[in-house]
């Protein structure tokens, strides 16, 4: 808890939760606090640290969008428009970022919504959480009107009049309550209701290097655009040339004329700054962005840098094994901007037995692994997740299957091979689930199926198909 | 014929190599056997798109159809992007091939149409040395770019028609612009004198080749290294195997 002075009172600040569940609120004294709460630990209030901190999570949260923008004393604005597939959806993005912040000991609320004061409203006085687009209304309609960003005595003399709630001010006539309370009032009500529009300022850290452009003339052609952004990423590199950086995180701002903002974020897998193919990775999605009346201004920012000594620029066709391995970055980087960086990536063995255990996902560039699975063991190429139940009928108690029936097929079984048994890893955490003994099998017609029994024959052992090998 | 006009023929020869592209400039990935190579042109062309399709029990999963893809891919030098929306593709089945798991780069795209465009864009990396697409639909026009891209390039494009539905089985048989179309089915392989499994057998038909008639082979699968190989038990007779199912049909 944190108190500060008003006037000649001590009032608290702010109070974590375990000291509003013991009935402390923000605005009362500090005397009544301490009489409520006989061991109170009070800290001064240090606004300044607060706001730095602040800013500083900000500059974290750059790592989920371009356009971040501390909203003080206790808010974060981030606009995710464009970035939430690169996670996902926007309830994966919501969920990442509240628990890795939760992890850094800050309790935090955040709410996903089409305009910046819904969200506010949201994440503050509703459930958090996403609304779905178009539902705006319906969300903020039966939130508390303090979550419309009013001052305290406007906010006193509407709940004298018994409005508690967005929905019913929404409901009053727009002349009077203009004229009543002001033309601030009625704009924040537009901006919860995503009625009217709420530019973000991004907060571009000061070292971060920038190039922007300007124009007198909007443009919105899209050969301009890609001309305009081939100058800036020149510009750019030249500074990260200076820096000896490259680029891994690269953020291109469009600023339209009727004061919208759109962005675009691609990845790069490894440092680089070329800017001919930092420039193509925008290529894909420029298309999408909407010009309207025409965009004002253009900036790049290189939002997140590492550092990237001189190379030689390499000639093609060489046959240089390094030449090959830097144009699989760049290709990386084509890839990942079309589908994302996480849906390019190698699989890398895994030492275990369990069939659905034995590959990981790496990074595209990872180093090479070197390793690989025993190579003396038969395993199908393609692999049934989940494994089918089949009907099996072998003759013998712990012989190979002779008949099988799998998805309403039967086939007859000319020659097996097992059973393999693989069992539970415990070290693993396999809890119960028994030994399963693997046999491959050739049906009369040549089709090779891995399929696997889960206990002996004795102990009501089922069938299941689980890959394929031809 | 005077020396003159040879001349004036040999010029015109490099001329038609020149308009139809680099793929005449990199030898051909022989099979490493005598009855491929022989009937195809030195063996499968780089820098040129293939298409295999499968045929047999549980053909939507493409057993066979991988591990031949997946040969072919492991002959070749250089990282492999394979690009592909289902995740039931099994890493380690592939190095029954001999594709080394550190050689694939995987590209995993949500919907189907997505994938074609990913494949282009890893044709245009000269790095590479084959693409591996599986794929649905490919019209003639989307078949063509990916073909002229290859060409470009010199590498290798390997498509695996994959289908779920029988209308989409019947769209696999829709032409396109690829260079060859094979079909591979598994076959019964050969009995052994104790119980166990032999060397997989399939058999790989040549639907589909430029200036090549089509033709039937009954071969062993990959082995270690992604070679095929004639069972030694037909090594003689498949000839007359094909005749036979050719007058059969």
């Amino acid at each position: 808890m944190t108190v500060h002075t008003v006037g000649s009172r001590r009032v608290v600040r702010a109070a974590c939760a375990a000291a509003q569940e013991t009935g402390l609120h923000v605005g009362m004294a500090l005397a009544q606090a301490q009489a409520l709460v006989p061991n109170l630990h009070a800290v001064e209030a240090a606004p300044d640290e607060d706001e730095a901190s602040l800013r500083e999570l900000a500059r974290w949260a750059i790592g989920y969008s371009p356009v971040v923008a501390p909203d003080r004393p206790d808010g974060l604005w981030i606009d995710i428009a464009g970035v939430a597939h690169l996670f996902g959806s926007e309830e994966e993005l919501l969920a990442d970022l509240t628990s890795r912040i939760t992890r850094q000991g800050i309790a935090a609320k955040a709410a996903v919504a089409d305009a910046p004061g819904a969200a506010w409203a949201v994440a503050r006085y509703g459930a958090g959480g996403v609304v779905p687009t178009g539902r705006t209304v319906d969300a903020v309609a039966t939130l508390s009107i303090r979550g419309l960003r009013i001052a305290a005595d406007k906010l006193s003399a509407l709940h004298r009049l018994g409005i508690e709630r967005v929905g019913q001010l929404a409901a009053m006539p727009r002349a009077p309550l203009v004229r009543r309370f002001g033309r601030d009032v009625a704009l924040r009500l537009d901006q919860a209701l995503g009625h009217a529009f709420e530019p973000i300022t991004p907060l571009i850290p000061k070292e971060t290097p920038t190039a922007s452009c300007a124009f007198a003339e909007p443009i919105a052609r899209l050969e301009d655009l890609k001309s305009v952004l081939l100058r800036l990423a020149k510009d750019l590199c030249r500074q990260l040339e200076r820096r000896s950086e490259g680029v891994r995180r690269l953020d291109l701002l469009f600023q339209r004329v009727d004061q919208k903002s759109a962005c675009i974020r691609i990845g790069t897998a490894r440092a680089n700054r070329d800017a001919a193919h930092l420039a193509k990775l925008f290529d894909e999605r420029l298309q999408t962005i909407d010009p309207g009346f025409g965009i004002e201004e253009i900036v790049l920012v290189a939002s997140k840098v590492e550092p990237l000594t001189e190379t030689q620029t390499q000639v093609r066709g060489l046959g240089d094994a390094e030449a090959e391995e830097a144009d699989m970055g760049q290709l990386v980087d084509r890839l990942g901007a079309r589908i994302g960086m996480r849906r390019v990536y190698r699989l890398a063995p895994v030492p275990s037995l369990v069939p659905e255990r034995m590959v990981r996902r790496i990074p595209a560039l990872a180093p090479p692994t070197g390793s690989v699975w025993p190579e003396n063991l038969p395993r199908p190429t393609r692999l049934l997740n989940p494994p089918e139940p089949v009907v099996a009928t072998a003759l013998l108690p712990d012989h190979p299957p002779r008949f099988f029936v799998w998805r309403k097929v039967r086939h007859t079984v000319a020659k097996a091979d097992g059973p393999e048994r693989i069992t539970p890893e415990w070290w693993n955490g396999d809890k119960g689930s028994a030994a399963r003994d693997y046999y491959r099998v050739e049906t009369e017609q040549g089709g090779r199926f891995w399929i696997f029994r889960d206990a002996p024959t004795a102990d009501g052992g089922r069938w299941w198909m689980h890959g394929f090998f031809s | 014929m005077n020396p003159g006009q040879q001349d004036r023929l040999a010029d015109l020869r490099l001329q038609i190599a020149r308009f139809e592209g680099g793929s005449h400039k990199t030898k051909p990935l022989p099979f490493g056997l005598r009855a491929l190579d022989e009937h195809l042109p030195g063996g499968l062309a780089r820098g040129a798109l293939h298409e295999m399709i499968e045929a047999g029990l549980a053909s939507e999963f493409a057993g066979s159809t991988t591990l031949f893809t997946a040969g072919i891919a492991a002959r070749l030098k250089g990282p492999v992007l394979w690009c592909l929306t289902r995740r039931d593709l099994f890493a380690p089945g592939l190095l029954r091939a001999g594709l080394h798991p550190d050689r694939v780069i995987y590209a995993e795209a949500e919907r189907e149409r997505e994938i074609l465009p990913l494949i282009e864009e890893g044709l245009r990396e000269k790095g590479l040395a084959a693409v591996v697409g599986e794929v649905t639909r490919m019209s003639l026009i989307a078949s063509r770019r990916l073909q002229l891209a290859a060409e470009a390039t010199g590498v290798t494009a390997l498509v695996i028609r994959r289908w779920w539905t029988l209308a989409e089985k019947d769209l696999v048989q829709l032409p396109t612009a690829a260079v060859t179309r094979w079909r591979i089915a598994p076959a019964p392989s050969e009995l052994m004198p104790a119980p166990g499994l032999g060397r997989e057998r399939w058999q790989v038909e040549l639907l589909r080749c430029r200036g090549v008639e089509p033709r039937t082979w009954i071969l062993e699968a990959c082995d270690a290294k992604g070679r095929l190989a004639l069972p030694a038990d037909l090594a003689d007779r498949s000839d007359q195997a094909a005749d036979r199912r050719a007058a059969a049909s």
